[in-house]
């Protein structure tokens, strides 16, 4: 893996909204740039109904992802995907960047990287994944059809992943480790009042097992440990930011990287933008704003800096 | 010209964008719903040893998750 020894004006990390944005601005100031990213379109992906992006009283997430690449598509811009950003390091007025696939150097850099799934952090999780532990139910639950199943979680997202899954497993246990599940009233209640739903309140998944796929969770409930038979696991604890890279980037206690009105960080010429952020509302078009904001305040960095 | 095999779920939106990187090549695939045909969930599980989805199966290389640099590697040789 070559070093590449040219310095770009700009990198951008991600291709969510906040990049996919900030890319089109920095096309349309013809900034030499390219985009380093995992996949295209980030978290909206996952969004099944989106009405509240202008412009679109219903679109789903998918086509949405899908109009925002066709508009990227339109520049000849360079986007390096399934890429991952390991390292950012800032020497002198350069910026510079390790991947998976190689070392860039830029003179200003705007992390638009967006949350990912929590891991729940157990035995088995990792071994298992894609053979029974799953993080996405939308995706991955029609393939249970007459199964039990667990859900990890006990937030809106577990009850949605609930909703979705009482059309389709056998059984379900929610594995919830407070002392009731908190969701909107309307869905907690719909779930709590199926049938084919048991609510284990207080109890902590301590391992997944099973053999080439997943059998069986073991969890404590009340210091005692139980055994379920379960053959699919949905782990829906959350999202945190993909953040670990910017070791010298200021985070909050949550990981987010802080960022001022204008979307600088605590290092000159590194620039934040949408859901990795401290922006107050994780919203799509939130972060397609910031992603614009990020690229005028490195445009201006650029201009203003030698 | 391969034979392109794409399982997926209605819902999952990485099929989505799979079935339509293909179209857009104008690549035919045979589009298998695992959703509703168990059977075929049970070959997609078998030839890839896991359950997610999507799987590629190109002439009988399997990919898992749509893999663009993957499926263009497959696709060249």
């Amino acid at each position: 893996m070559p070093d590449d020894p040219h310095v770009y004006d700009l990198i951008i990390i991600g291709a969510g909204p906040a990049g996919i944005t900030s890319a089109v601005y920095a096309a349309r100031q013809q900034l030499d740039f390219f985009i380093i990213t995992e996949n295209i379109g980030g978290q909206t992906l996952w969004s099944s109904d989106v009405e509240n992006y202008t412009g679109f009283q219903y679109v789903s997430g998918a086509e949405l992802v899908t109009i925002f690449e066709k508009h990227l598509k339109s520049y000849n811009i360079n986007l390096r995907e399934n890429e991952i950003v390991e390292a950012i390091e800032k020497e002198g007025n350069i910026v510079k960047i390790r991947s998976s696939k190689g070392t860039y150097l830029a003179k200003t850099v705007i992390v638009a990287s967006g949350k990912k799934s929590r891991k729940l952090g157990v035995p088995g999780e990792n071994e298992y994944r894609n053979k029974g532990v799953f993080y996405c139910a939308i995706c991955d639950g029609p393939i249970f059809k007459d199964k039990d199943v667990a859900i990890v979680g006990g937030g809106n997202s577990a009850l949605d992943a609930a909703m979705q899954l009482v059309k389709i497993a056998k059984k379900i246990y929610i594995i919830n480790n407070t002392n009731s599940v908190s969701g909107d009233n309307l869905l907690t209640e719909k779930i709590l009042n199926n049938e084919k739903v048991t609510v284990l309140n207080n109890s902590n998944v301590k391992s997944i097992e099973g053999d080439a796929f997943v059998k069986k969770i073991v969890i404590e409930h009340e210091k005692e440990k139980k055994e379920i038979k379960v053959e699919g696991v949905f782990i829906e604890v959350g999202l945190i930011p993909n953040s670990e890279f910017g070791v010298i980037l200021k985070k909050n206690e949550k990981g987010e990287i802080v960022v001022d009105e204008y979307n600088r960080t605590n290092i000159p010429g590194i620039f934040a933008a949408g859901d990795v952020t401290t922006v107050p509302e994780k919203q799509i078009i939130i972060a397609a704003g910031e992603g614009s904001k990020a690229l005028l305040g490195a445009f201006r960095y650029l201009s203003t800096t030698k | 010209m391969s034979k392109i095999i794409v399982y997926g779920t209605p819902t999952c939106p990485y099929c989505t964008r799979a079935k339509e990187y293909f179209s857009n090549k104008n690549i035919d695939i045979e589009y298998i719903d695992v959703a509703s045909n168990t059977s075929k969930g049970e070959e997609m599980v078998q030839k890839s040893g896991q359950m997610g989805v999507p799987v590629i199966d190109i002439d009988g290389s399997i990919i898992v998750g749509f893999d663009k640099e993957k499926i263009e590697e497959t696709l060249k040789v």
